[in-house]
């Protein structure tokens, strides 16, 4: 591999403190991210000018000319490789370049509104989804194949197989409707926020308990824990100090991509309560063929997910300490 | 060490046999009930009931029919494009897997790469971009009466696309490890070729392993339809699959009258479907591996 190479090259001598391989896995890591946000850039960006229709193409049709000065005005004409080109530049000057869409407006400045609110409700969700997971999960493992354990399952299950847009509405119907305690959508207060949360964790909280429940069966049938036991510690200590370290494993792996996930917003929870999240001007942003406001959530995301996983492959290393990284 | 657990299908009968029940209810479809898909036959909104059993939608179509047309799109998506992802994914872990050293690390960088893309973009591009082409060039062919279905080849096509990545890294790390077993070098200092070697030694021995993971995308794609639905890209306006079905619902119901019975019955097929599938690829998983559990 190409960054192995790399890694070779630094690493003249043999007998390096663990200070200075940390440190070369660091810059290996940030070589890597910075080639993945590239690849990731391009891709996108071509994808979105290959894509036949026109960004400016609205309900009414507008002149040939008009068109072609707005093309240029955005520095959209001229040959691919031009266009790329300057973007990229303006890219490394900080400069997300302005949606097509939303006029007078540049990508960094709807990025900076929509973003917050996005990742205060996917923070949000994310913290119920794992609790949800680990609680749930841990319990099915211990209760194997009781009755518990199946109903917990079928639960998690159900709630991974129902659309997210099946059951948002049904909560609507209850808390707002009949109840009337919480409001059906929109966004200022706190209360806006308890309706989507719950939507957007419920499935992913399903899916963690079922990675936590299996891991945790895994882990449960190994010797360290029998001789756990053999030494007369209380079952809950076996399950909170040995077994739950290596238990949670996959779902810390699973949690970076989940994160990035629901920090940018899912499109459906943020359409159905009105969230003027990421998520929505992300998809209209591919529907209106919004080149720029495309590319800037798509490195947002991008380079959260590089991040994340990053900091998840830290914390497996603190968590496993047979894991070695460097 | 636990002891090796017996292998049994335990589990499997019931996923099956309700999938065999909801593959007939979607190929006889039309046969069990008397009405249209399109057919306006009462008022709308009418409450489920013996004439129609789920109740009628918003343009007073039977919603039960419109289920069963549900049924045999959702189904026809989420095979095809778990076919498509199959054929993708198992091609290149083989591949990988089996020439191995620096063009295996290539191919899997990719597929890193490609994990890290938001693939959704991928799938809106594709369909929301070359539907309208498409539909152009299959009016000036002979293909023109299939018109209506583009949209559906799309997304066969734009789903199996993304789904394969997950396949390819499974079956090459099984390449890699059936590789290195005794009995495939055997045949290899027996001069048989690579091309015997695939069908005879590898594939046999992948055949547990890739169908679990054909199991389990089918209702991971039939799920990415129904998003794909609630924004607008799905099927069109005369079909229906689940997925449309459920958004639609899912728009009515937030006025102050709440028609519950038109997310009821798209909704309970759609579960039971996903469900049983699930189910059924966790037994399959627990029949070929035992000690995954």
């Amino acid at each position: 591999m190409f960054w192995q190479n790399i890694h070779c090259s630094i690493c003249i001598g043999k007998n390096k403190g663990e200070g200075s391989k940390v440190f070369v896995y660091f810059l290996k890591r940030l070589v890597q991210s910075i080639i993945v946000l590239l690849f990731v850039v391009t891709a996108t960006f071509l994808l979105m000018r290959i894509a036949p229709g026109s960004p400016f193409a609205a309900e009414r049709k507008i002149p040939a000319k008009v068109e072609a000065a707005l093309m240029k005005k955005y520095n959209l004409d001229g040959s691919l490789v031009d266009q790329y080109t300057s973007y990229l530049a303006n890219l490394l000057k900080g400069n997300f370049g302005d949606s097509l869409k939303y006029e007078g407006r540049t990508v960094l400045e709807i990025l900076a509104q929509a973003f917050p609110k996005s990742a205060l409700v996917g923070g949000f969700s994310l913290v119920i989804a794992l609790l949800l997971g680990i609680v749930l999960g841990s319990y099915a493992a211990i209760h194997h194949n009781e009755l518990l354990d199946r109903l917990a399952m079928l639960l998690a299950l159900l709630g991974i197989c129902l659309p997210v847009f099946v059951i948002a509405p049904l909560l609507i119907l209850i808390f707002a409707m009949q109840w009337n305690f919480l409001p059906v959508a929109g966004w200022g207060n706190l209360s806006h926020i308890i309706l989507p949360v719950v939507c957007l964790s419920l499935p992913y909280g399903a899916y963690c308990a079922r990675l936590m429940r299996t891991s945790m069966l895994d882990v449960l049938g190994q010797d360290f824990i029998r001789t756990a036991h053999a030494k007369g510690l209380s079952a809950q200590v076996v399950l909170y100090k040995h077994a739950l370290r290596y238990a949670i494993l996959p779902l810390v792996n699973y949690t970076g991509p989940l994160a990035a996930h629901l920090f940018t917003g899912s499109m459906i929870i943020e359409e159905i309560f009105k969230v003027p999240g990421m998520g929505s001007f992300f998809v209209n942003g591919v529907l209106n063929r919004d080149v720029f406001l495309v590319g800037g959530s798509v490195i947002v995301y991008c380079a959260l997910l590089l991040t994340l996983n990053f900091v998840v492959d830290i914390i497996n290393v603190y968590l496993d300490r047979r894991i070695q990284l460097w | 060490m636990r002891t090796k657990q017996k292998r049994s299908l335990r589990g499997i009968y019931v996923p099956a046999f309700v999938l065999c029940g909801i593959l007939c209810l979607a190929i006889l479809g039309p046969l069990l009930t008397p009405y249209g898909y399109d057919e306006i036959v009462a008022e709308q909104f009418q409450k489920p009931g013996l004439d129609h059993w789920f109740g009628t939608d918003i343009h007073g179509r039977d919603l039960f029919t419109r289920v069963l047309l549900g049924a045999r799109i959702s189904l026809s998506v989420g095979l095809a494009g778990a076919l498509i992802s199959f054929l993708i994914g198992v091609t290149y872990g083989l591949l990988s897997g089996w020439i191995g050293g620096a063009v295996d690390s290539a191919m899997m960088r990719f597929v890193d790469l490609l994990y890290s893309l938001p693939r959704i973009v991928l799938v809106i591009v594709v369909i929301a971009v070359f539907d309208g082409k498409a539909k152009l060039w299959m009016d000036s062919t002979s293909l023109a009466q299939f018109v209506p279905y583009t949209r559906l080849l799309l997304m066969f096509l734009a789903l199996g696309m993304i789904e394969w990545l997950t396949m390819a890294r499974i079956i090459r790390g099984q390449v890699l490890r059936i590789k290195a077993l005794a009995f495939v070098q055997a045949a290899q200092s027996m001069g048989q070729n690579t091309f015997g070697i695939v069908f005879q030694h590898l594939l046999p021995n992948l055949r547990g392993i890739i169908l679990v993971y054909v199991t389990l995308t089918i209702p991971t794609v039939i799920l990415e339809e129904s998003f794909l639905s609630f924004l607008g890209l799905g099927i069109q306006a005369p079909q229906s699959s689940w997925g449309t079905l459920l958004s639609d619902g899912a728009f009515i119901i937030n006025p102050v009258k709440s028609y519950w019975w038109i997310l009821a019955g798209p909704a309970f097929f759609m579960a039971l479907t996903l469900m049983s599938l699930n189910f059924l690829g966790d037994a399959l998983r627990d029949y070929y591996d035992p000690k995954s559990t």
